[in-house]
């Protein structure tokens, strides 16, 4: 079995403030997770803002650098260093989607240009035949044509369009592995079911691996295979998806999902958190623990 | 039945622009009768570009040009002060602002001013409306904060000093220390953690128990409602098509695009596929013909392209606007999320 993402040990801190109230704060610690080649999943990143699933992301898509630890890809280190067409091939093998589908396109611009444009320089196409061709084979994995989207500008269309669209753009290069960053939480709520349902497609007919980053649990109990989720930079617990949110051990775990609101009990107007939990969690924040193993194979830090 | 403190009747605003001599209408909320009764959460659901923002702009009496109120009525009666926002002078609506009728506002990084001390922005809120200053006024935002569980340096404190709750909490400080009767509050834990997100949304439940004061909660979060609201509004393309108590629109829905919304959240403890609703959302400047869901709808017939339907009670207590209204399956059982659970 060969792996396609490996990450090990990966910290990153941020030196923040001037020269005399220089404060470094620690975005990651010690991550470790290894996605494999051979079966396609989606991993999911659980987490609140400040949690450090966002720098996480950044630093598997190359943007940022580990402080230390080191990310694989293939077996080979993701760095900023290397030549132009080393980081071109890394990125046509790993893609991000952004939370925004109206920030990641230029207003100005009409969107089969954003799309030419990746198509040219991840597939090195020049025939006006052949680009098209490309574009339109992307735009139908995520169930859009390029007649739909020909000449048109972002304005045009709806949100979760345009996220498809982005999806799409990602799709080009045929990339084994996506990066998605809260893809569905500025997405209409009649349309978010169609992309967190075209992320599961993705995987399950194009084999692609996917990244998903979010803060909700129920989308995220509803598509990943294994999940981690981090308090503070830290994982705290990390396994199967179903068996870490059926039943979560770490108390932060219990609290997230605790907080999820349940249609359920609709109408009867449960809303109070038990404060002890809250505090038993916010407790554990500066305590750095150990991961232990459990017997169905996840992880969770223990004190 | 308690009384009604808001009614709306055959509300419709649109926006009317004249660029180059070309008009252009948008009808951003079209033909709306509801009422929002004393003492209770009324939640309106909606899309983006669904006109519910446009519909809570003119319930707080804050319509600007483009916008006009072409129809209708949009009658408040505060503790005898009755007032029309349709007619009401500048003066009136200056009257019952804060004091009466406040406004939760999303964001709460861009409603504080960055450069102010919390203290000072309480001080421009809500000293004229509540006639009192220095050390008594103090005292009573005091007495306040301390009701939203915030200590009292967040007075001296700047916005960005605070987290992103606090900041939400201030806001809601900002909003109810005149101890207003109607308070709409517009996405306001959008923005927050799922954690926090219950906190703040507990704290508007108590304030407003605590009050007696009504609410108007909009999001676009089904699940946010189904656990806030006494009542739900669903608003599609400037129409509202469904209203009910939270309980029956979760379990038993009369429209179809309830029925959708509702189903299509994801539970934790079932895999089971959601459907996705296809098409997009309509435009406002040009709305499909009768009723306005139709082309995105599982039920259509021929009649739902030409005729718009009315607004029919169907329920105790719930009215929807669909032809096909005794056809709508509820898609999720209660019994059944129980069983889940277990």
């Amino acid at each position: 079995m060969s792996t396609l993402l490996d990450v090990r040990n990966v910290s990153k801190q941020f030196t923040m403030g001037g020269l005399l109230s220089r404060r470094v704060v620690n975005a990651v610690q010690d991550a470790s997770f290894s996605l494999s080649t051979e079966t396609p999943e989606i991993f999911t990143i659980i987490g609140e803002s400040g949690s450090g699933k966002t720098t996480l992301a950044r630093m598997i898509l190359g943007l940022e650098l580990p402080s230390s630890g080191d990310i694989q890809f293939r077996g080979k280190t993701v760095s900023a260093k290397g030549s132009r067409a080393e980081q071109l091939a890394f990125m046509g093998n790993v893609q991000p989607v952004f939370q925004n589908p109206f920030e990641a396109f230029n207003p100005l611009k009409r969107i089969d240009r954003y799309l030419e444009s990746t198509t040219r320089r991840f597939l090195k196409l020049t025939q006006r035949d052949d680009i098209d061709g490309a574009m339109d084979e992307a735009l139908q994995k995520v169930g859009l044509s390029l007649a739909e989207v020909k000449g048109r500008y972002p304005h045009e269309m709806s949100g979760g369009q345009l996220q498809r669209a982005a999806i799409a753009r990602a799709l080009i290069p045929n990339p084994p592995l996506l990066v998605a960053d809260e893809p569905v939480s500025m997405v209409d709520a009649s349309l978010r079911m169609s992309i967190v349902n075209l992320l599961k497609s993705l995987r399950d007919d194009l084999g692609v691996s996917i990244i998903y980053i979010t803060h909700d649990l129920a989308t995220a109990y509803y598509i990943s295979n294994r999940l981690i989720i981090m308090q503070r930079g830290r994982i705290v617990e990390m396994g199967d998806a179903r068996a870490v949110l059926d039943n979560p051990e770490h108390p932060y775990s219990r609290l997230l999902k605790a907080s999820v609101l349940s249609t359920e009990d609709a109408g009867d107007g449960k809303l109070a958190t038990d404060p002890a939990m809250v505090k038993l969690a916010s407790d554990l924040v500066a305590r750095p623990g150990t991961l232990e193993s459990r017997g169905d194979g996840r992880l969770v830090r223990v004190y | 039945m308690s009384e009604d403190l808001l009614k709306v009747e055959g509300l419709k605003a649109y926006y009317q622009m004249n660029y180059f001599g070309v008009n252009r209408e948008v009808r951003a909320v079209d033909d709306i009768t509801m009422t929002v009764r004393k003492n209770e959460i009324y939640g309106i659901a909606g899309e983006s570009s669904s006109g519910k923002t446009s519909f809570i702009k003119v319930l707080a009496a804050a319509i600007r040009p483009p916008m006009r109120i072409v129809a209708g009525s949009v009658k408040y009666d505060f503790k005898g002060l009755a007032m029309d926002v349709a007619t009401a002078t500048p003066a009136q609506i200056e009257a019952v602002r804060w004091k009466h009728l406040s406004y939760i506002m999303q964001g709460s990084m861009s409603v504080l001013n960055p450069v102010r001390r919390i203290g000072k922005t309480f001080e421009d809120f809500a000293s004229k409306p509540l006639g009192l200053k220095g050390g008594p006024f103090r005292e009573r935002v005091l007495h306040h904060l301390d009701r939203l569980k915030l200590p009292a340096e967040v007075l001296n404190a700047y916005p960005h000093e605070l987290s992103g709750g606090m900041r939400q909490r201030v806001t809601i400080g900002l909003a109810t220390v005149c101890h207003p009767e109607f308070v709409i509050a517009d996405e306001p834990t959008t923005a927050l953690d799922v954690v926090v997100q219950k906190e703040v949304l507990s704290l508007i439940r108590e304030i407003q128990r605590d009050m007696g004061s009504s609410v108007v909660f909009v999001t676009h979060d089904m699940s946010v409602h189904a656990n806030m609201t006494d009542r739900v509004g669903i608003i599609y393309a400037g129409r509202l098509v469904e209203e009910g108590p939270t309980r029956q629109m979760f379990f038993a829905p009369k429209h179809p695009y309830t029925a959708h919304l509702v189903a299509s959240l994801p539970r934790i403890g079932d895999r089971t596929q959601r459907p996705a609703l296809e098409g997009r959302p309509p435009s406002l400047a040009n709305p499909p013909s009768g009723c306005r869901f139709h082309p995105r709808c599982p039920l259509a017939i021929d009649k739902c392209k030409t005729e718009v339907p009315p607004m029919v009670t169907v329920a105790h207590d719930q009215r929807s606007a669909c032809w096909r209204a005794g056809d709508v399956e509820p898609l999720v059982q209660p019994h059944a999320a129980h069983e889940v659970l277990a």
